[in-house]
């Protein structure tokens, strides 16, 4: 997947969902990426460089590594 | 059923709480106050003769034709001005009315030519009728003297003529075009002898005119002057089948009016819940594409896309598709395939389509054009109220005090639903536009908007959050129905966010240019201004915002306590015929039919039971995600039902590469479009008119298509209706599928989704239409939704930042383009481009305000270069103030133009539903088609090749 891409998206959904407050919208963020994203994509951005998420974004992400299934974590 | 026309009762319905009981040639009726003598005598099976009555038009009073005679009354009432009243006794036929009834014939037949049997109208006359019913048997006056038989016919219009020489002024088509459709395109002009119709200005034909050939006066006309062109070439009609237009959302039944396998015309029908006998020129008219020379009625098949194409038969064509589909799961994962639904498709397509992906492939890879659309409808509607649909029925307009507009222009795109708003805006209700353009609505016939704002592109959200500001700051939040109906805390923090200074009008005012005091007074009669009603379109979804839009249009409904009765509520205007049926029918990556999250367990175990198969429980991938992943490999195989993802989707280039991409794309379609240029497989589809099924148009109202002719796409007799081609594609799988009929599917539909549980064919042949949810909560539909509570329980303020887009202007590229549709065309225009609706719009243009136009020396008329950071392309400027200095806007109706060349991948936040409305461009001189214009039409002409079929050897 294009990470670029997939880093870009997380943001822009970190930043619509962060008028509610960092803690809130951390939860919002990683709950919104289990939702709607599929598997590999999941996958790709865990796996990435996340130096260029914010802070929500990059929260966020951490959040999703439990509950990829086991062999879809990335280093599996 | 046989042909006749639909009963006309001569005056409207009237709804009143009381009832009057009359005696009409001795016959008891009794009917609501109110209603004329002459629907209550047609309503107990009389015919009083008439020719100026029609039950869709006001009581005009005329043609003198339809006298009465009531005990007690002196003289002879006309019986469509006279209110029926309580006890009253008519005669309506009696010696001195026979007598009267024939002069007044006697005078309209001696201007009248006697050529009836060669007539186009002959046997479908009224006057012809009418003659018959007043016995009319000689002409004392002859028909020597002045008359009109010598006027010339108009045929400027593409589907009908006016033969002025037939005109008997009685005025329908006039009061047509004013009272149904509201364009006010024709007049009466001149007195007395000189009487005539006449559209437009002096000198004007019907086509110069503003006639929108919407074909109102066509069907109110009661003999040969105005007439479809079809019926005088082809003759009379036969037969006639109800169905459904597969144009847009906004749903228009008619009666297909048939002779033989010919389609004659389409007649709106009268009983339609969705129009009311109502029509547009595009389903009234424009379905020629039905038999267009370019519909391909062959599959094809080809091992890669440089090659041409090589017919083959059904089964050829299936036994490779399924086997270069099971080899790529085979190797590379069922996760590697995928397939897109159409929304222009039944129902019951839609959901094989996404039963085929998720059963047969094995993946949750399914998405629908509705990602380009309304997926943020289906977010935002969600989140708020529970439900990813509107509120309303059409009819629910007519309570509506104050109807705000934004981002939609249903003139043009919603017609029909467009004229019912009009007429209700004409009684007096408030209009409120908030668009960018001038839209049509802004000022029309005896229509002007109370306040239109016309922002900036991109800042829907920080106008309606504005407008919360004045609300809650100034006090006029209905806090009785938030308390009462919505959860208290949530709207309480989102009061507390939207008063605070930074989101006042007058500090965002910066930022979308709009007025301050105009968005004040907006907001100010938005809430007090009684029933307010929110209706909305793509100019709302289609941003990086468009989820937070709907989201803020919803808290601004419940922040007034607009939701829950009739007259108020929150009315996505769906793009496409079937967009919200396909949303409905699962065809979302990540839901299943009805709304269901993929990840729920027991939604999830329904379907594993029923079909036999495990699912996957991970969302699936959306199209721009498809188009990303197979650029990286791991996406290869897609099947597209209906959709042309090349000149739909944004960013054309990035479309084309990931489709070049692939190991096999599909296509099943009418037609070889843009999408096609890059497929291995094309599957020739079946049109509205060949199939069974059922839509489901934008006020959730579910209504039969029904097949009037056999499907035209294979040889001799082995069309297919589409879901026909989705099962043997399936069966070629190796999946034994065995649905007989379009009904069994929709059986399963109803057996699998809680708010279809009531639905079927037969339930829909006996009910008309019904709205979902349909079920035992709600036996006969909901045509009002969220009444006693919402459906997610209490309502959700959701706090709605306003994040500008990163699409910018700047230095190089100081314009914003916006981009839309026009009435005569339809999306893609792979339909519209294939009728004569081309004579209304053969091109896509540019629109640029003059100061735009002057500071860049360009005139109208004149080839642009249109660029944007992601492309550019070519077409010609037509100059107008209807936008705003610093915006353009154009239609991407032709692949020519392709205006998608040019915008961005920018999409919204929550669904990725792409940007479309607001592009960064830079409009300059130009003197012919850009690089990739010229390319693309070369490779496209080489990639639609057909080989010869090659002859066997000596």
């Amino acid at each position: 997947m294009d990470i670029a891409q997939l880093h870009y998206m997380a943001n822009q959904i970190a930043r619509n969902l962060a008028a509610g407050g960092e803690d809130a919208a951390i939860i919002a963020t990683a709950q919104h990426i289990i939702d709607f994203w599929d598997p590999r994509m999941k996958a790709a951005i865990l796996a990435s460089d996340q130096a260029a998420l914010s802070p929500i974004a990059r929260a966020a992400v951490a959040r999703l590594a439990p509950l990829l299934p086991r062999d879809e974590r990335p280093n599996s | 059923m046989g042909y006749e026309r639909q009963s006309d009762f001569g005056t409207p319905e009237v709804h009143a709480d009381t009832s009057v009981s009359l005696t009409i040639d001795g016959r008891p009726v009794t009917v609501p106050a109110g209603t004329s003598v002459m629907r209550a005598a047609a309503e107990c099976g009389g015919s009083i003769p008439k020719l100026c009555a029609s039950d869709n038009l006001a009581a005009f009073g005329s043609c003198r034709l339809c006298l009465v005679e009531v005990d007690g009354m002196r003289g002879t009432p006309a019986s469509c001005t006279t209110p029926a009243a309580e006890g009253m006794v008519v005669h309506t036929q009696t010696p001195r009315l026979q007598k009267l009834r024939k002069g007044v014939m006697e005078l309209y037949i001696s201007d009248h030519p006697l050529d009836c049997l060669t007539c186009s109208a002959n046997n479908d006359c009224e006057l012809q009728d009418q003659a018959a019913a007043v016995g009319l048997r000689d002409v004392r006056y002859g028909y020597a003297g002045d008359n009109h038989l010598g006027l010339e016919t108009d045929s400027s219009n593409p589907y009908f003529d006016f033969d002025p020489s037939k005109c008997i002024a009685c005025s329908r088509c006039v009061r047509a075009c004013d009272e149904v459709q509201g364009t006010l395109a024709l007049t009466i002009d001149g007195r007395g002898f000189a009487t005539k119709v006449s559209a437009g200005q002096a000198g004007d034909t019907f086509l110069s005119s503003e006639c929108v050939s919407c074909g109102a006066c066509v069907q109110a006309c009661p003999t040969a002057t105005l007439q479809e062109k079809a019926v005088k070439e082809i003759g009379k009609p036969e037969r006639s089948v109800i169905t459904t237009c597969a144009y847009c959302g906004v749903g228009c039944t008619f009666r297909a009016e048939m002779r033989g396998e010919q389609l004659v015309r389409m007649v709106p029908w009268k009983d339609g819940k969705a129009n009311h006998g109502h029509s547009c020129v595009k389903g009234r008219f424009a379905w020629g594409y039905a038999n267009h020379q370019d519909r391909v009625r062959q599959p094809m098949i080809r091992e890669s896309i440089d090659q041409p194409w090589r017919e083959a038969s059904w089964d050829e064509a299936l036994t490779f598709t399924a086997g270069r589909l099971n080899a790529i799961k085979a190797q590379y994962g069922a996760r590697a395939l995928g397939g897109i639904t159409s929304s222009r498709c039944t129902n019951e397509e839609t959901f094989l389509v996404q039963k085929l992906v998720r059963a047969g492939f094995g993946s949750n890879n399914v998405d629908t054009c509705a990602r380009v659309c309304h997926s943020p409808t289906g977010y935002g509607l969600k989140t708020t109220f529970g439900t990813s649909a509107g509120t309303q029925d059409f009819d629910s307009v007519e309570q509506s005090d104050v109807i705000l507009v934004i981002g939609a222009n249903p003139t043009d795109a919603h017609p029909v639903f467009a004229s019912r708003m009009k007429r209700r805006l004409r009684a007096g209700a408030k209009l409120i536009v908030i668009d960018p353009r001038r839209i049509d609505l802004v000022r029309s016939p005896h229509i002007t908007a109370a306040h239109h704002l016309p922002l900036q592109p991109g800042t829907n959200v920080a106008v309606l959050t504005a407008m919360a500001h004045v609300i809650v700051t100034e006090g006029l939040a209905d806090e009785a129905f938030i308390h009462a109906r919505c959860d208290w805390d949530e709207y309480q923090d989102w009061a507390r966010f939207v008063s605070e200074d930074r989101h006042s009008p007058e500090v965002l005012e910066a930022v979308t240019r709009v007025p301050a005091s105009e968005l004040r007074a907006a907001a100010r009669l938005f809430a007090t201004g009684g029933n307010a009603a929110i209706y909305y379109g793509l100019g709302v979804t289609e941003h990086s915002q468009g989820s937070s839009t709907v989201m803020a249009i919803a808290n601004l409904a419940m922040a007034t306590g607009n939701i829950g009765r009739r007259g108020v509520g929150v009315n996505p205007l769906r793009g496409q015929n079937n967009v919200q049926g396909a949303c409905d029918m699962g065809s979302f990556p990540h839901e299943l039919s009805g709304y269901r999250h993929i990840s729920d367990g027991a939604a999830r175990a329904l379907f594993e039971a029923d079909w036999q198969v495990s699912l996957d429980p991970e969302p699936g991938l959306r199209i721009p995600n498809m188009l990303d992943a197979a650029l990286d490999g791991s996406f290869r195989a897609l099947y597209v039902q209906g959709e042309d993802i090349l000149q739909s989707d944004p960013n054309t280039h990035h479309v084309a590469a990931g489709l070049k991409a692939m190991d096999l794309v599909i296509v099943h379609d009418l037609f070889l479009n843009e999408t096609a240029d890059y497929a291995h497989v094309f599957l020739p589809g079946s049109t509205f008119l060949e199939k069974t099924g059922t839509f489901t148009n934008a006020e959730r109202r579910i209504q039969m298509v029904r097949k009037v002719m056999e499907p035209a796409n294979g040889p001799d007799g082995e069309g297919m209706e589409d879901w026909q081609v989705t099962q043997a594609l399936a069966n070629a799988m190796g999946l034994d599928w065995n649905y007989a009929n379009s009904g069994e599917i929709m059986d399963e539909v109803a057996r699998l989704t809680p708010s279809f549980a009531g639905v079927s064919h037969a339930r829909l042949d006996e009910a008309g239409s019904l709205q979902w949810p349909v079920n035992a909560a709600h036996p006969d539909g909901s045509p009002i939704m969220h009444v006693d509570g919402f459906v997610r329980g209490k309502g959700k303020f959701v706090v709605t930042d306003y994040v500008p887009t990163d699409e910018k202007t700047g230095p190089r590229f100081p314009l914003l383009l916006t981009t839309g549709r026009i009435l005569s065309q339809y999306n893609v225009g792979a339909q519209t481009r294939r009728t004569e609706n081309t004579v209304w719009h053969g091109e896509d243009l540019l629109e640029m305000h003059p100061t735009d136009t002057e500071n860049r020396g360009l005139n109208d008329g004149d080839w642009v270069r249109l660029a944007s950071r992601t492309g550019e392309t070519t077409l010609r400027l037509t100059v107008t103030d209807r936008v705003a200095p610093g915006v353009v806007y154009t239609t991407f109706h032709h692949p020519t133009t392709q205006a998608n060349v040019v915008t961005t991948e920018f999409s919204d936040w929550a669904t990725n539903c792409p940007e479309y409305k607001v592009t960064a461009v830079q409009v300059t001189a130009s003197n012919g088609p850009t690089d990739w214009q010229e390319s693309y039409a070369s490779w496209s002409a080489k990639s639609r090749r057909i080989a010869a079929p090659v002859e066997p050897a000596e």
